[in-house]
């Protein structure tokens, strides 16, 4: 049996449309583990203890237990104890803090990293604490820590095919039942393939031109 | 000086750090539109007194006071940070490594505080910066990063940035020290038009030609004490003391 890829064009909108999935999973996730990642390295750094502690705990959980099992847990295991969430949420919200706590320790590195100078500048202007890192410290931060962030979100677009396990039609999930019907396995994963590399590149070229406009901020 | 109370009061300040004492029981007063060099070895604690004045470094003892109120005050900490933010809205601080914002424009580097502290509209605020950048003469840079400029440009915006809160009373810490000499001068200028214009300054240098021709007093500080104070014309041409003789003539030595 060889290598058929005129399969293709009938289940071309399953798969386009799965694509579309990974896509709004990904953007999704993408946007809660950034904006989570830097609450929860503000809460590393600037939280009192009692408050930190329990963040602390939920951080070393998130990363010493597998993503797949964190799907698991919030789409199968919540339901039990009353909160149902939809599978697209389930994937968004896992995948987003799973990925959040990642993106913590670098925000948290970065804004360490900041010079106490800018600080001190907009302290002595009577900026609050608050105030001064909100508009000084995080946008600064935020902004030295753009390319490994980059790196954090790739491969937050390459995990996002777990959620296909609970059931998300996206990419990956999309091309196994068109492989149910067909039963051309290597076509459609090379397809794929090719698709989540074409989304990547999409990103990469979006990563290029946010950390562009901000080399003129330098 | 006059017989009223005195704008600024530094009442026995004592600052350690561990076992290192800084400052040893250092008092100072200063008028309003008085102009107060403070000149000394690196070491000597004048930074550290300068930048006790806003409670940067708080004092491990003694008082200062702007006017009637008391700056370093022992207060819960969220009366604390009130009060402090509220102080340091009438002290302008220039660094010596000028601290402008990186990421933002000059303009918004100028009017960030204004907005957020005193609610000014975006046309005010945006008059306010164009007001005060004429006055360094940076307003054609007003839409450059600060990266764009070179030391003198930004340090005179940093001075335009204190400015605009409208301060009573402006810290120069060092203000020309990281300037390539043929910077300085424009930095200075600046310094001399705020000088006509009767703000109160605290300048601590290392420039002394300068301290002389604006300074109406100078202090040398030494080991974490005043050595010895004066009118500028008394403390470079005939000093008394010989640590301060000693010090002028190592820096003009050393100045060529």
């Amino acid at each position: 049996m060889g290598l058929d890829f005129s399969v293709i064009p009938k289940y071309l909108d399953i798969v386009l449309i799965g694509a579309l999935w990974t896509i709004a999973i990904t953007l999704g996730a993408a946007v809660v583990s950034f904006f989570g990642g830097i609450f929860l390295a503000i809460v590393a750094l600037y939280a009192p203890a009692f408050v930190r502690w329990p963040f602390r705990v939920f951080s070393f959980l998130f990363l010493g237990t597998p993503l797949l099992l964190q799907l698991f847990l919030i789409y199968f295991g919540l339901v039990q104890i009353g909160i149902d969430v939809p599978a697209f949420v389930a994937g968004v919200v896992g995948l987003g803090l799973h990925f959040a706590v990642y993106n913590s320790e670098l925000f948290q590195t970065s804004i360490l990293a900041v010079d106490k100078g800018q600080t001190e500048a907009a302290r002595t202007l009577g900026l609050s604490r608050m105030q001064a890192l909100r508009t000084v410290v995080i946008p600064q931060a935020v902004r030295d820590v753009i390319p490994p962030i980059g790196n954090n979100m790739i491969a937050l677009l390459k995990d996002s095919a777990l959620v296909s396990v609970i059931g998300v039609s996206e990419l990956t999930l999309s091309a196994q039942r068109a492989i149910g019907s067909t039963y051309r396995p290597f076509e459609f994963y090379v397809l794929v393939a090719a698709i989540y590399y074409i989304i990547n590149l999409g990103m990469e070229a979006v990563l290029r031109r946010v950390e562009r406009r901000i080399q003129a901020s330098r | 000086m006059s017989d009223q109370k005195p704008f600024i009061d530094i009442r026995h300040a004592q600052k350690s750090f561990g076992t290192l004492e800084v400052l040893k029981d250092i008092s100072l007063q200063v008028d309003r539109g008085q102009i107060v060099a403070i000149i000394g070895p690196s070491g000597s604690g004048k930074s550290t007194l300068l930048r006790a004045i806003n409670d940067l470094d708080p004092l491990t003892g003694g008082e200062v006071w702007l006017e009637d109120k008391q700056i370093n005050k022992t207060l819960p900490h969220r009366q604390y940070e009130k009060h402090i933010n509220e102080v340091r809205q009438e002290i302008g601080m220039v660094f010596q490594h000028f601290n402008l914002f990186p990421h933002l424009k000059v303009r918004e580097n100028v009017t960030l505080a204004p907005k957020m502290l005193k609610g000014l509209s975006d046309d005010d605020a945006n008059a306010l910066a164009e007001e005060q950048l004429t006055k360094v003469g940076m307003i054609e840079r007003i839409d450059y990063y600060p990266s764009q400029l070179s030391g003198g440009q930004k340090q005179r915006v940093a001075i335009a940035r204190a400015l605009a809160m409208k301060p009573k009373v402006m810290l120069f810490d060092e203000a020309t020290s990281a300037l390539d000499p043929e910077l300085v001068e424009e930095v200075n200028l600046v310094m001399k038009k705020l000088a006509e214009e009767h703000m109160t300054m605290i300048i601590v240098t290392h420039e002394m030609s300068f301290a002389e021709s604006v300074c109406d007093r100078v202090l040398f500080m030494d080991q974490g004490v005043v050595v010895e104070e004066g009118p500028p014309e008394v403390i470079f041409r005939n000093p008394k003391s010989e640590r301060t003789q000693h010090f002028l003539r190592n820096h003009l030595a050393a100045a060529g």
